[in-house]
């Protein structure tokens, strides 16, 4: 990451600081190992037992913290509570129907809705938000999933999706609200927010298990967690960006507070609201299918234990089975956005009554006919088998090629790689980052990435974090290789763009999961099969971003380069791309995001980085270790966040898009 | 002109924006240059006006000068620096935020640019929005919002959304919600600025009939000089947040204060703002003679002399007070001064 950051020289004073440094760090990396042996291994003794602190913390929350004579137990007990009722309500609902246990034997009194009555009700509120193609859409992609016999785990997984949905939307939305309000808690809750974002997802298992107990509820409370801060920062900005004539019509009518909050702010900002309760609902799937390792069930369990036991074809079932919901409820919610700001959203009778009467015949047929209440086992379709087949015989026909190219990128990339980043003493590292940080933003920033990166060092994580920078920045760098060029071929092509635009947003919409699978068949676990992962699931922002930047250019710059002579070639070198650069950075900004996110998903298959360390932390529930290897992936997102924000900004200061900051 | 009682007085405003402009304000005293040195920005300099009972105020300057500052501050949306603000004799700068708010409610309206209709509420809705802030029942307020919506001509798009509506449409909801309450001060801040210019002269006929059905006491704010001299009784020119000039549309044209108003005036053809007072002699009229309003343009009495007549009657409230020359008409078209 630095090294290309680095690669740009600039006319600026500081340029010698930044080449003694550079000369001192590569002096202490030739030959300073005997000189200075703690520049290279963080001593012991001065270690930071950050761990254990935190371990100490929760403990010390669950077992003794109390507020006055309510101890945090009952609080967490509460909130559990609170969770509880509405899941094992829409749990009942969707997938168990009532049932009670007596003696060991299960008696259904009342039964789930039927598999017909949910996709008919699917299909009506895919004909009421966007007209046929979105109810046939709807029929097709529930009927998947009861066809290929996953109906019963993907209702599951709905139901805590159904559940987190609306109390993050209603957090996020009274967080947001705050925010906006009042500056001071805004300033408070801006830095948490962004550390949420970077830190990995494992990460808030742990503290979540340690409070929550194994089970549904604390999956849905990791999912709120992970889907709120989105909602949030979207409704701050927002309810900011109303015009101010929203807000002078307010007080001219005479509204109270909340009159003028309630009744003109939040609808006059309800189109990007709505956008995000669409990312609610897409990060909480995603969360949903990870949190499966918290007791969570449904899909995400079917893949996570297909992986363990290393049958693909059931793993890839389930996995197409998520992308079938997650492009559902993606498609639906963003056609309900829509007719949302274009209509008013009212209990409209014919769609409630078919609804309704969908639901009773679905209950009394199902009654007489079992068929419509489950969907028979005989009529299943399983490609599991297939699957299977299919990856033996890639595996014995290919089993040369694939070894081969897996151990050239081995030997020749990722290894030589590992080796020189593992060898880097951290002191000079750190100094790096601190002069690099002072060059792109002043002082302050120099102070956080030098903060943060010896946090890492001093909290015993170097090694392992060198080796997540390692499959980050080869990843990222590989996405990158593949997406600018592709970013660069489809810019100018609308009908190729378009295509390519439905392809990359349904790959987003896809949780992080699902990527893992086909990738495992092919090259079992290890490193190599990370990168593979990584790349794929970063490759999109890479595409986007570059186009967008290609897009924006200004057409008559373009035009002028036309009219001077350029050639095609030197119109996309000097003009188009250094005028987009701006956005490009930001684009590998969000590749090295996606990677990292993605890097800790990939720990189920076997890396040894700072992933595995919460991975591990989170299957033998150690709260402070996760924690703290959670936090070393936020530190290393948030510096590399920072430096190319501050280097995408001064590119486009440069370029006289906007003024220096 | 006769003198109706001031329904809204501004003495000595002043709005200053900036970090702790009423501190420093205090310390440097009323000197706009002394400020703009500061860093800070004084959009509203010294204002001093009064708009009378049933008059159309116009306060008209270029975009910048201050003009929605200034109407912000009369409605008392953003706090005055210094000075005063008398409605109808009780200080606003003095009322508390409750009395403000009952004075918003049912005595003042506003109209806006960009019209800030509500996009998910229905035109009736948005209508009887003010009513039902101040708490109406829904039978009562819909009613009265029917009412309002008749009045500006868009029966029949009561359930309409407003993107259904085109911009012209739209600012007639604007208008119609701005009168729901019944207010006696009626602000428009560029109203018609954001339409098309067809639209915009179909809109001001129709501002002036309703303001003739109305009579409201009207603050309306334009940066485009001919319409502040359709629509005006009088005019404020206000430039770099001060006023420059105050008078009727014709005192304007005929004697400029400053060149910065004359400016403005150059184009203005005479005929369409002299009035028939300003340029008749006063004295006894045959009775057979035929009388045009002392209020009349010029331009429209042209028509009376296509006939060949020498004079023409002037009136005032029915009573003939004097008599407009062929030959000074003339003079005044050719551009001559009056
Ligand atoms: N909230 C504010 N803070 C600082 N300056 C402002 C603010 N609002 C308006 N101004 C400045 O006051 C001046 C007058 O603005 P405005 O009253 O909107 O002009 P007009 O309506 O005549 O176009 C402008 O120079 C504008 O930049
Ligand atoms: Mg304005």
């Amino acid at each position: 990451m630095s090294a290309l950051l680095l690669s740009a020289p600039r006319p600026f004073d500081g340029r010698w600081l930044w080449w003694l440094s550079l000369a001192l760090s590569l002096a202490l990396w030739l030959w300073g190992r005997a000189a200075l042996p703690l520049a290279f291994d963080y001593p012991k003794a001065w270690q930071i037992p950050a761990a254990a602190w935190i371990g100490g913390a929760i403990n010390w929350l669950v077992k003794e913290a109390s507020l006055g004579p309510v101890a945090f137990s009952d609080i967490t007990r509460g909130v559990a509570a609170v969770v509880d009722a509405p899941y094992r309500m829409v749990l009942a609902l969707l997938a168990t129907g009532v049932q009670q246990q007596s003696g060991g034997v299960t008696v259904q009194h009342v039964p789930p809705l039927s598999w017909m009555a949910v996709i008919g009700v699917m299909a009506l509120l895919g004909h009421w938000a966007g007209g046929l193609r979105l109810a046939a859409l709807m029929v097709v992609c529930f009927g998947f999933i009861a066809v290929f016999g996953q109906w019963q785990s993907a209702m599951v997984t709905l139901a805590s999706v159904l559940v987190a949905v609306p109390l993050g939307v209603v957090f996020g939305l009274a967080l947001g609200i705050l925010a906006w309000r009042f500056a001071w808690f805004e300033r408070g809750l801006r830095p948490l927010l962004d550390l949420m974002q970077t830190m990995p997802v494992f990460a808030y298992l742990v503290p979540v298990l340690i409070l929550f107990g194994f089970g549904p509820t604390a999956a849905v409370i990791a999912t709120l967690i992970y889907a709120t801060p989105p909602m949030t920062r979207i409704t701050t900005l927002a309810l900011s960006r109303v015009p101010e004539e929203a807000h002078d019509l307010a007080r001219m009518v005479g509204c109270t507070g909340r009159q003028r909050l309630w009744r003109v702010l939040v609808p006059s900002a309800r189109a990007p609201l709505m956008v995000g309760v669409n990312q609610v609902i897409m990060l909480s799937l995603n969360m949903v299918i990870i949190a499966s390792m918290i007791g969570a069930g449904g899909l995400g369990f079917d893949v996570l234990s297909a992986l363990r036991r290393l049958d693909f074809g059931a793993g890839l079932e389930a996995g197409l089975a998520i992308v079938a919901l997650a492009i559902a409820l993606d498609r639906l919610s963003q056609a309900v956005a829509q007719r949302g700001t274009a209509n008013d959203i009212g209990w409209q009778h014919p769609y409630l009554v078919a609804g309704l009467a969908m639901i009773g015949a679905g209950f009394a047929l199902g009654l007489i006919f079992p068929a419509v209440q489950t969907y028979p086992e005989a009529a299943r379709l399983s490609t599991s088998a297939f699957w299977a087949a299919a990856v033996q015989w890639i595996n014995l026909t290919f089993f040369d090629t694939l070894e081969a190219v897996k151990t050239f990128f081995l030997v020749w990339l990722l290894v030589p790689v590992k080796r020189f980043l593992l060898g880097l003493p951290w002191l000079a590292v750190v100094a790096l980052l601190g002069v690099a940080g002072w060059r792109l933003g002043g002082w302050r920033l120099a102070l956080l990435t030098a903060g943060l990166s010896f946090l890492i060092a001093a909290t015993g994580q170097w090694e392992k974090a060198m080796v997540t920078v390692y499959l980050c920045g080869i990843s990222t760098l590989i996405a990158m290789a593949i997406g600018v060029p592709v970013g660069i071929v489809v810019a100018t092509r609308e009908r190729v763009w378009a295509v390519t635009r439905v392809v990359i947003d349904t790959a987003q919409t896809l949780p992080s999961f699902v990527y893992l699978m086909p990738i495992v068949m092919l090259f079992r676990v290890g490193d190599f099969t990370a990168m593979i992962a990584v790349v794929a699931y970063a490759v999109v922002p890479a595409i986007r971003y570059t186009v967008l930047g290609l897009q924006s250019v200004d057409p008559r710059l373009i035009e002028a380069g036309r009219a001077m002579g350029c050639t095609p070639w030197q119109i996309l070198t000097r003009i188009r791309l250094r005028l987009a650069l701006p956005e490009i950075l930001l684009g590998l900004n969000q590749t090295i995001m996606f990677a990292l996110s993605m890097l800790v998903i990939t720990a189920l298959v076997g890396t040894r980085d700072l992933g595995q360390d919460v991975y591990i932390a989170l299957t033998k529930a150690n709260p402070g270790n996760g924690l703290v290897a959670g936090l070393g992936i936020a530190f290393i997102a948030i510096i590399a966040d920072r430096l190319l924000h501050a280097y995408a900004r001064r590119a486009r200061a440069r370029l006289g898009l906007e003024a220096t900051a | 002109m006769d003198a109706a009682p001031d329904t809204l007085v501004c003495r000595n405003v002043w709005k200053v924006f900036g970090a702790r402009a009423a501190e420093q304000m205090q310390a440097a005293g009323e000197d706009a240059a002394r400020l703009v040195a500061m860093g800070l920005v004084p959009a509203v300099r010294a204002v001093n006006l009064s708009v009378r009972r049933g008059e159309i105020f116009v306060i008209m300057g270029l975009s910048g000068s201050g003009k929605s500052t200034l109407v912000r501050c009369l409605s008392r949306l953003i706090e005055p620096t210094a000075g005063e603000i008398l409605f109808n004799g009780q200080n606003l700068l003095a009322a508390s935020e409750a009395e403000m708010t009952q004075i918003r409610r049912h005595r003042m309206g506003m109209v806006f640019q960009h019209f800030a209709l509500l996009p998910h509420m229905t035109v009736l809705d948005n209508v009887a929005f003010p009513l039902e802030v101040q708490g109406m029942a829904q039978a009562a307020r819909e009613a009265r919002a029917l009412e309002m919506i008749t009045l500006v001509g868009l029966t029949g798009r009561e359930a309409s959304y407003p993107r259904q509506l085109s911009g012209g449409q739209q600012q007639r909801v604007g208008i119609a919600r701005s009168l729901a309450a019944e207010p006696e001060l009626w602000f428009l801040d560029e109203p018609f600025s954001a339409l098309d210019p067809l639209i915009r002269r179909e809109l001001q006929d129709e501002f002036m009939r309703l303001q003739s059905r109305l009579h409201k006491t009207i603050v309306f704010i334009t940066h485009d000089f001919d319409e502040a001299i359709r629509l005006a009784d009088r005019i404020a020119i206000m430039k770099d947040g001060a006023v420059v000039q105050i008078g009727t549309p014709e005192d304007l044209v005929l004697s400029p204060a400053t060149d910065y108003v004359r400016e403005f005036t150059r184009a203005v053809p005479r005929a369409k703002v002299v009035r028939l007072a300003s340029l008749m002699t006063p004295g006894p009229v045959p009775a057979d003679m035929p009388c045009l309003p002392a209020r009349a343009t010029v331009a429209e009495a042209g028509r009376s002399f296509l006939s060949g007549a020498e004079r023409v009657g002037v009136s005032r409230d029915g009573q003939a007070i004097g008599t407009v020359r062929r030959e000074d008409v003339i003079r005044l078209l050719l551009g001559g001064e009056a």
